[in-house]
């Protein structure tokens, strides 16, 4: 009889696990790592995988992942880089799509700066460096370029022009007050860590590209079911809610 | 609390970086004191290197030599399992390269003001040139030691480009104090950033205090 | 305790360097203290170091008492070979007190009884009271009595000394003398003192090696050495000189002086700390301060009158200078008096002459 019980125990135990718990390691752009890392903690509430977020600039995530970083799925701040892995070795083919659309704002450490709508702020903004993530290796900075230009407001910024390295990077100089005006991203304009240092303003979509941000499977994790299901949970309506609230836009 | 994680990461690389170059570099400094050879600026230049390039550049070449693809990064794999790019030992390697011209320099230095008289003594006394070295030569060449060690562990405690490009930001593996400094302010969360930042100032200031004060002890001692 | 027919040394070296050329091809009887003179830049430290086996690149043969330490392919390194180095600037480890700088030596002389022990070598050189002193804290004449301590402790086989005393001034000089020149008996090793000091030759050798232009032009007994013949005038600043084996008699201490006999001639020196009745001493003597009398003078301050049998004339036509060999007892005293006053004199081979010499030519330093 004994021996009958323990084996049911063993089997009950068994089941009560779900064996199918696993690792991912997973490469985020580094302006949705606030975002993630919430998104992480739901996901492993609900399930029993494991999730380790690395942070880290698109360009250099996707060097990284092409030299053999061990990732197993990779969130991106654009689409191109994940649409290279999805047609190379290294990405899973079919299985790139959009998880969040950024936005942007218009963002000073000076409330008197931040009129009714950004067009207004930008006439009469102050003298002084204005802001801006470098175009060239930053999607937000490109897109920030794009909706100066759609509101005639890029040649006349020129001069006063100063390139932040990154969107994290032109956010500091913002917040720090060490440039009057700056475009950053919307999720950073409204992180409530910042409500106090910084006021902002939306910038509206319609002036520039979308900012889609792509999420693709690597190959590293074609066979890791925690990393499938990451990027499912990506797409579940409580991580919409949440997007949404943070100043992401939904596709 | 943030998380220390990344100071003990730091602290181990700082550490084993080190001694591995204590071990690698004190031969090829001693060498380059007290060689005739045609090649020796070859090889001083060669050192010298990793000071002049950019930390990012080496990092990204690092990436490309050491990868799983390629013939070092495969032939570590089939040794140890792991890939060498993205973990603390390609950390590793990629320190003990970069901080390279910190431990050399300061002992060949040293070696050279002491110049071959005590080891020429030393070698009428019966000791051969191995002995020598040791009874002799270490000993009084040990501020040079104790330069270079501190140099080199300072020196990869706040390296930043290169375990950017090949660490991958690994927590537990390769997020050293340095990169997790570089995220919270990325990720805006200055309090984080402050609070790491003031760990290492003061963990570094009291490393460096303590080696400092020592070595104005061992000055003074006699024999 | 010394071999009573010496050591064997051979040397065969060649050395081209830029300015100068070392050129051996000799072999060299060593018993005692053996000197090695020569002009600066002649070679004498080349010598040595080939000798210690710490030049290279000197090819040729060195062999040591029936032992090779090179010869063709074979090159016995430095640390392996029993020869003793004592270098000029002394060269003491600068981490380790006095004690600590002789353990080292001692601890890597090898197993078994030592020939030359702690305690015998701390008393013949006299260190008790610095084993546990600094380095840094040493005088160079300590520095110096400390490393032929600690090169002594080795046990070597040959003893090189590379002008030790060339930093010491003329008492420290003078209190060291004894205590270099009793090494060979007393712990039975043969010494090579290399110097370019006239003095230091004449008080520690007996036997001297001439070296000039990295070549042996001399080899002989120091008095021969010393006495221009052998020279052939090729040394500048040198001058002839006499060497005078002489014992302590009587101190006479209200007039500072000391009554030294030379073979029955008596000589009154001026006195000097630690000389006591019975020292050998030996006395140096410059060409230029003597002169010659055929009369026994009167009158004259000049105490010290001895007097001897003239062996040999050298004219200079091309000087006013000639130089006067006297026998005095066996020993040669050399005079450097004028071509005139050797006419005047009418001094001719045979004649019996007095030397006369002044106590106060025996009170310069090295004298």
């Amino acid at each position: 009889m004994t021996k009958l019980t323990s084996r049911l125990c063993c089997l009950l135990c068994v089941l009560s696990q779900n064996v199918n718990a696993e690792e991912a390691l997973i490469a985020v752009a580094t302006n949705f790592f606030n975002s993630a890392k919430q998104i992480e903690s739901s996901f492993e509430r609900s399930t029993q995988h494991q999730v380790t977020l690395v942070s880290g600039s698109t360009g250099k995530l996707y060097a990284q992942i092409r030299h053999g970083a061990p990732f197993d799925a990779f969130l991106a701040a654009d689409q191109e880089r994940p649409r290279l892995l999805e047609g190379s070795p290294f990405g899973v083919g079919n299985s790139r799509f959009t998880f969040a659309i950024g936005q942007l704002a218009l963002a000073s450490a000076r409330p008197e700066h931040i009129k009714a709508d950004a067009q207004e702020s930008l006439r009469q903004r102050p003298n002084g460096p204005f802001a801006v993530a470098n175009p060239a290796l930053a999607p937000y900075g490109a897109a920030s370029r794009e909706a100066l230009q759609s509101l005639q407001q890029w040649s006349a910024l020129e001069g006063d022009i100063v390139l932040g390295e990154s969107v994290g990077q032109t956010f500091a100089m913002v917040a720090t007050g060490n440039v009057q005006f700056g475009i950053v991203a919307l999720s950073q304009a409204m992180n409530p860590v910042h409500s106090n240092a910084v006021s902002y303003v939306r910038i509206s979509t319609l002036l520039h590209e979308s900012i889609r941000q792509d999420a693709v499977l690597l190959s590293h994790g074609k066979d890791n079911l925690a990393a499938r299901e990451f990027l499912k949970f990506l797409r579940a309506e409580v991580t919409q809610a949440l997007l949404l609230d943070s100043g992401y836009g939904v596709e | 609390m943030p998380d220390l994680a990344p100071l003990w990461l730091s602290l181990a690389l700082a550490g084993v970086t080190t001694v591995v170059l204590l071990i690698l570099g004190t031969p090829l400094a001693w060498w380059l004191a007290h060689t005739s050879s045609r090649i020796r600026p070859v090889i001083e230049a060669v050192t010298a290197l990793p000071l002049v390039l950019p930390p990012t550049v080496l990092g990204f070449y690092f990436l490309i030599i050491l990868g799983p693809g390629t013939t070092i990064g495969n032939f570590w794999v089939q040794v140890t399992g792991d890939a060498l790019t993205f973990s603390f030992s390609g950390l590793v390697v990629a320190s003990v390269v970069y901080s390279l011209p910190f431990m050399v320099q300061p002992l060949q230095s040293a070696f050279e003001s002491m110049g071959r008289a005590p080891l020429e003594a030393a070698a009428t006394l019966r000791a051969s040139p191995l002995d020598a070295f040791f009874s002799v030569a270490v000993p009084l060449s040990r501020h040079g030691f104790v330069t270079a060690a501190v140099l080199t562990f300072a020196h990869t405690i706040g390296e930043f480009g290169v375990v950017l490009m090949v660490g991958g930001n690994i927590p537990g593996k390769t997020r050293v104090i340095s990169i997790a400094i570089y995220e919270h302010v990325e990720t805006l969360n200055y309090a984080a950033a402050h609070w790491l930042s003031a760990v290492l100032l003061v963990f570094a200031f009291t490393v460096l205090f303590l080696v400092y004060a020592l070595k104005c002890r061992l000055a003074i001692r006699v024999g | 305790m010394s071999a009573s027919n010496g050591k064997k040394l051979t040397i065969q070296s060649r050395i081209d360097y830029a300015d100068f050329s070392l050129d051996i091809d000799n072999e060299l009887q060593l018993k005692g203290v053996t000197g090695l003179f020569g002009p600066s830049g002649g070679g004498k430290s080349t010598l040595l170091r080939v000798i210690a086996g710490l030049n290279q690149n000197a090819g040729g043969q060195v062999s040591f008492a029936e032992t090779d330490w090179q010869k063709e392919s074979l090159f016995v390194p430095a640390h392996k070979r029993q020869v003793g180095y004592v270098f000029q600037d002394a060269r003491l480890f600068e981490h380790l007190s006095v004690a600590g700088n002789l353990r080292f030596a001692l601890d890597r002389s090898g197993p078994g009884e030592k020939n030359n022990s702690f305690d015998d070598v701390v008393d013949a050189l006299d260190l008790h009271s610095l084993l546990n002193r600094g380095v840094a804290e040493l005088s160079g004449g300590e520095r110096q009595r400390v490393a032929i301590a600690r090169t002594m402790l080795s046990q070597p086989e040959l003893l090189l000394l590379d002008e030790p005393l060339a930093a010491l001034d003329a008492d420290r000089k003078r209190e060291i003398y004894p205590t270099i020149a009793a090494l060979p008996d007393r712990f039975g090793v043969p010494i090579i003192f290399v110097s370019h000091a006239v003095d230091e030759m004449a008080q520690l050798t007996e036997s001297v090696v001439v070296l000039e232009a990295g070549r042996i032009v001399a080899e002989a007994s120091t008095e021969k050495i010393l006495s221009r013949d052998s020279l052939h005038g090729s040394i500048q600043a040198f001058e002839a000189m006499s060497v005078l084996d002489v014992t302590v008699v009587e101190q006479l201490e209200s007039l500072h002086l000391v009554r030294v006999d030379h073979r029955g001639q008596s000589l009154t020196i001026p006195s000097h700390a630690g000389v006591q009745n019975g020292a050998a001493l030996r006395l140096l003597v410059r060409a230029g301060d003597v002169v010659l009398a055929t009369e026994k003078p009167q009158g004259l301050s000049v105490r010290n009158i001895l007097s001897g049998t003239i062996i040999d004339i050298d004219l200079n036509p091309d000087s006013a200078f000639a130089v006067v060999s006297v026998d005095v007892d066996g020993t040669v005293i050399n005079a450097q008096i004028t071509n005139q006053a050797v006419q005047a004199l009418n001094l001719q081979l045979g004649k019996n002459v007095y030397v006369l010499l002044k106590t106060a030519s025996f009170d310069r330093p090295g004298a």
